[in-house]
């Protein structure tokens, strides 16, 4: 199913997000997935986040959907040329999988193998170009598809709270002109600037997801105040963190702070995108609790 | 090594098409192919037409010192321009784009690498010699050595306090351009095609 018939449908989308292990081993991330996000519209599956090998989010959201949940494949340009990206994109379409997201991609030397080459051949803009293209049965060298080409639900991401917002505005347009059906935003702490964002991004006419990370802790929210690309925790948030540390620790705060977030975003969005980090368990609670 | 190729004609004239033209031209270095003939060619072309509004050729417009020096009685004439056209290298373009902060600078030429000893030693600003010059798109600050991912289609999402987020000393490239272009009332060049980089272009040479 691809999640744009539901965004077509006037449905609030929710998604979440899942990390493919250092290994081959992914039963515990299936039982996670099927425990706490069978009840959510769709599973995001990154590709090497954060530019840290790990197994394939190709062949995890395969894994995902052979256990019934709706998987949504995250491309980057960073490790693929034009055409393994292609290639990939056929891969999934052939595996059933007709949820992408497609994304530029952090840099190489973010990650555990700084030494590799950064590819970039295309980027998100490109990238999403060349879906559409494959869609009219043709690739990017101009050369036919054999047979019924694939369709996509092709996703993009933007980051509503970036300080350089006016510039983030103008390449969610050109990604829009490329071909994009819907978006996914960077994680958001600061609703009214969310708001102002969105009063602007809705000339465009396609559906976004409030972006969501649940805070952890204070140092957490600390850490990515100074090392996360358009993220910026209050200082009352984290204030709040600190206060009780069991309840924190607990998670209790954290979840009743994300649940604040998606309450206060709600009506100017059309669903949400859940970054849990490792706190699956938490997603239920949080929904519950944003009363989705 | 380097060669500078003359962008395609019409692609000049759809740039300059009812405005006011300062044109410079760079002779500098030798390792440099110029192509001079063209060039003129379609100068005259320009001038017949009653755009130009001056001429300057010079040389190493690439060090800044020399070029303030060298521009300094042609102020005039670069006020009235509607927009100054470079005939060089990519990196005389953006050291010329840099100085004139608020005037549109575009490149006239195409840089492409030809493989063996580097000419110049670039100075503040450098050219990556793709072949397929993007100066035009991005107010005169090249996307492909002012972006670590050498992004063409605008910014990424890593990007932190306007730093980039490879290394914490480099600002971002394309904040920098949204900046320029913003300044200079063209941030309609965002409006673009989507460009797809050619790496055919080095074999083609």
């Amino acid at each position: 199913m691809k999640i744009t018939e539901l965004f077509e449908r006037g449905e609030f989308v929710v998604s979440a997000e899942v990390g493919p292990p250092k290994g081959i081993h992914i039963e515990h991330l299936l039982e996670e997935a099927k425990t706490y996000l069978s009840g959510i519209t769709a599973v995001n599956v990154t590709d090497n986040q954060s530019s840290v090998m790990r197994l394939g989010s190709l062949a995890t959201c395969k894994a995902l959907l052979d256990e019934g949940l709706t998987p949504i494949f995250q491309l980057t340009c960073r490790d693929r040329n034009r055409i393994a990206l292609q290639s990939d994109l056929l891969s999934a379409a052939m595996l059933g999988i007709e949820n992408v997201l497609l994304l530029t991609g952090d840099h190489t030397k973010l990650g555990d193998h700084p030494q590799a080459k950064p590819v970039f051949d295309l980027d998100s803009v490109s990238l999403l170009h060349t879906a559409c293209l494959l869609e009219q049965g043709v690739d990017l060298g101009g050369n036919e598809l054999v047979g019924e080409p694939p369709k996509f639900a092709k996703g993009a991401v933007v980051s509503p709270c970036s300080d350089s917002v006016d510039a983030q505005l103008s390449k969610m347009e050109r990604k829009v002109r490329a071909g994009a059906d819907y978006f996914q935003t960077q994680a958001v702490y600061e609703p009214e600037k969310f708001i102002k964002f969105m009063e602007k991004a809705s000339q465009f006419g396609k559906p976004v997801q409030l972006g969501i990370v649940i805070p952890k802790s204070a140092g957490m929210a600390k850490y990515m105040n100074d090392n996360v690309a358009g993220i910026h925790v209050p200082q009352e948030m984290i204030d709040e963190l600190k206060a009780d540390k069991e309840k924190t620790k607990a998670g209790i705060t954290g979840v009743e702070i994300a649940a604040r977030i998606i309450r206060e975003c709600r009506p100017y969005c059309q669903g949400v995108h859940i970054m849990a980090l490792g706190w699956e368990s938490k997603v239920p609670a949080l929904l519950e609790q944003a009363g989705i | 090594m380097l060669i500078t190729q003359l962008k395609d004609r019409d692609t000049i004239r759809s740039l300059t098409a009812g405005k006011k033209v300062f044109i410079i031209n760079c002779h500098g270095c030798r390792e440099v192919y110029f192509p001079l003939e063209e060039a003129a060619d379609l100068q005259t072309e320009l001038a017949s037409a009653g755009q130009v509004c001056g001429v300057v050729t010079t040389d190493y417009i690439c060090n800044p010192e020399n070029m303030e020096l060298r521009f300094s009685k042609y102020k005039e004439q670069i006020e009235a321009a509607d927009l100054v056209m470079v005939f060089s290298c990519g990196v005389g373009v953006q050291t010329v784009a840099a100085y004139l902060e608020e005037k549109t600078v575009l490149a006239g030429c195409d840089t492409v690498r030809l493989p063996g000893a580097q000419g110049v030693t670039p100075l503040e600003y450098d050219c990556g010699q793709c072949g397929e010059c993007y100066l035009n798109l991005t107010g005169g600050i090249c996307p492909i050595t002012a972006c670590s991912k050498s992004l063409v289609n605008g910014q990424c999402g890593g990007a932190k306090h306007g730093k980039c987020e490879v290394d914490s000393d480099m600002e971002c490239g394309w904040e920098r351009i949204y900046r320029r272009l913003e300044k200079i009332g063209r941030l309609d060049a965002l409006n673009c095609p989507t460009q797809i980089r050619n790496y055919a272009t080095d074999d083609e040479v």
